[in-house]
């Protein structure tokens, strides 16, 4: 597997230090084909610990999202035709591809969106903080509080600043003291300074990327511990792109982020980890660098140095 | 390669004059229109006007025209128009967000929607049959402001779940979306976010029903409201009459007076429907205003 090869190069995040040997690098490295996690994970409780004393090879990252199988028909059309990965948490992953490749249709995935649309099925299964998020007794409510989206088009509700973070929490019941949540979500998303005089003024009064930047502190005021954001950017300008590209590297600290974006160079500004999808499929995962250094699919060279797409 | 001018004949000067031409005609379709509206209102204001006072507006139908008021048909069209508020706007409202926000596209679903549509064509004698046999009859409400009221529902009903449904489907799908990716229920997005956004397209749509409501007279014909009583309703089961009736009565009348009276009732009820307007477009300002706020 050329991602294994990557993984003791990658900074060891300091949150994770406490599970060395939950995760064999093929449990948190799983690519398109995503072969044999469960056993490799079960035979290797001890190896780790003899191999590497040193914190060379660093912990591995814990997998927060675990994706296996995953199959999404809209009526007819067959979109993702199993798609198997895991994502790890506290890190930035992208998904990339062309457009039309399902990246988006993977992510709604993620949080339950997609079954609002009517006349849509998937298989496979899904799994946050090993937690089945499509079995019988879980709530898509509850799913969608704990992990939250950022949508394409800045999409603030017609309210106030004010009203637009504390509605999320509101409605979910939230006990504590909401001006505390709404200047603390507004500094997360690095809003704070730029708006805290005008709280209680309409959100459209607001530029486009302070728009995209009031979305993020909405999404995080209900507290969610994963963030997925589809193609959040395009829509902004270059400078408010950069600021919110800063704002989600500073979010990965305490979020797990998944990024869709059709833009490489974001993709390699932001990401820990890339996955790169096409039609339907994901052909490869792995580090970011390595993914856009040395690809090892030919479909993906042919993207990234843009051959098509 | 031949010149862009040869290849295209572009005719500038006669394409530029039927611009004008169709311009020309048009402005003549909305004059016209207007020209035939202003002159009806005219004629009735001037003919009506001189019989409008407080004896008019205050007094009972009497049998001569000097002696006539109008009070009871007032608070009879004020008292139907607030039976076709309580029960249309409910229901018409309540329906659209069914269709909308949690029917599936299924045939059932189409066969509603499709019914919805035509019911808004039919024609308001039909509803007064349906009222006569339903409400009078069937029901046993008689001849009172409750079977006239439901009647004028059901008449607009459609008017208010076509223009409910309209101001609810455009809304931006991003709205429910990041309301729902935020954790809300179906019914905490349609309370906090449908509805307030959807209102001043909805309040339009009851403007426009309760007008037709309260102008409406084949319906009050058939359902028996009388034409000319001296007291006004007491409940809902009384019997009752309303402008539009007067109207009716007092055209049949001999005599120039009670025609000149008829057109007094026109302006009152003009006046009326006015009034209804103005207070909700006010309201819809209002609203409006403090959605963005
Ligand atoms: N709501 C929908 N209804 C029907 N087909 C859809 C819908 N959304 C996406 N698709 C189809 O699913 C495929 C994947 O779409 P999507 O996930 O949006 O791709 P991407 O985000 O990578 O551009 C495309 O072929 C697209 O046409
Ligand atoms: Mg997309």
């Amino acid at each position: 597997m050329a991602d294994a090869k990557a993984d003791p190069q990658r900074k060891p995040s300091s949150s994770e230090a406490s599970s060395p040997q939950t995760s064999s690098p093929a449990a948190s490295n799983s690519t398109a084909s995503g072969t044999g996690n469960a056993p490799t994970r079960k035979a290797v409780p001890e190896a780790p610990r003899t191999l590497t004393p040193g914190p060379r090879q660093g912990p591995q990252p814990k997998t927060k999202i675990e994706v296996k199988d995953l199959q999404f028909w809209y009526g007819d059309t067959h979109a993702i035709k199993g798609v198997t990965m895991n994502i790890p948490a506290h890190q930035v992953t992208a998904f990339i591809g062309p457009s039309g490749c399902g990246k988006s249709t993977v992510l709604r995935c993620l949080n339950r969106m997609n079954e609002l649309i009517p006349d849509t099925r998937m298989e496979g299964t899904i799994r946050v903080d090993e937690q089945d998020i499509y079995a019988d007794e879980a709530d898509p409510v509850m799913v969608r509080r704990r992990i939250g989206m950022v949508f394409q088009k800045p999409n603030p509700f017609p309210k106030t600043i004010y009203k637009n973070i504390t509605w999320g929490a509101k409605i979910n019941g939230y006990q504590g003291d909401y001006e505390a949540l709404v200047e603390e979500s507004l500094r997360k998303a690095a809003l704070w300074e730029e708006v805290k005089d005008r709280l209680h003024t309409s959100a459209y009064n607001l530029s486009g990327g302070q728009q995209q930047r009031l979305c993020i502190a909405r999404a995080l005021a209900v507290k969610p511990d994963i963030l997925l954001m589809d193609e959040p950017a395009s829509a902004l300008d270059p400078i408010a792109t950069a600021k919110l590209e800063e704002t989600i590297v500073e979010l990965k600290q305490d979020y797990t982020i998944v990024i869709v974006t059709h833009n490489m160079q974001q993709a390699t500004r932001v990401s820990d980890r890339t996955a790169f999808f096409y039609v339907g499929e994901l052909v490869e995962m792995g580090d970011t660098e390595m993914l856009f250094t040395r690809p090892s699919d030919e479909k993906t060279d042919a993207y990234i140095s843009g051959r098509f797409g | 390669m031949p010149s862009t001018d040869t290849l295209f004949n572009q005719r500038i000067d006669s394409r530029r004059r039927r611009g004008k031409v169709m311009a020309g005609v048009l402005f003549v379709c909305t004059i016209l229109g207007l020209v035939v509206l202003a002159t009806l209102i005219v004629d009735v204001v001037l003919t009506g006007a001189p019989w409008l006072s407080r004896e008019f507006i205050t007094g009972f139908p009497r049998s001569t025209a000097e002696a006539s008021g109008i009070w009871p048909a007032i608070i009879g069209s004020l008292y139907l128009m607030l039976v076709v508020a309580a029960v249309a706007v409910p229901l018409g409202v309540g329906a659209a967000l069914y269709l909308e926000e949690y029917a599936r596209d299924n045939w059932l679903a189409r066969l509603i929607q499709i019914n919805i549509n035509n019911l808004a064509g039919v024609p308001s004698v039909v509803y007064g049959i349906l009222g006569l046999g339903v409400f009078v009859y069937l029901f046993g409400f008689g001849n009172s402001l409750l079977a006239a009221g439901l009647t004028l529902s059901l008449l607009v009903l459609p008017i208010i779940v076509i223009s409910s449904q309209e101001a609810i489907r455009s809304i931006p799908q991003g709205v429910r979306e990041s309301a729902y990716a935020l954790g809300a229920t179906r019914s905490q997005v349609i309370w906090s976010h449908v509805l307030p956004i959807a209102m001043p397209g909805i309040l339009t749509g009851v403007i426009l029903s309760l007008s037709r409501a309260v102008g409406e007279t084949a319906p009050l014909v058939l359902v028996g409201a009388a034409l000319a009583i001296n007291f006004t309703p007491a409940h809902l089961l009384d019997e009752f009459t309303a402008i539009p009736m007067l109207i009716f009565q007092w055209t049949e009348e001999p005599g120039v007076a009670f025609r000149e009276l008829a057109a007094a009732a026109i302006i009152v009820l003009l006046a009326f429907l006015i009034l209804t307007n103005l207070t909700a477009i006010l309201l819809r300002n209002y609203l409006e205003q403090e959605r963005s706020a």
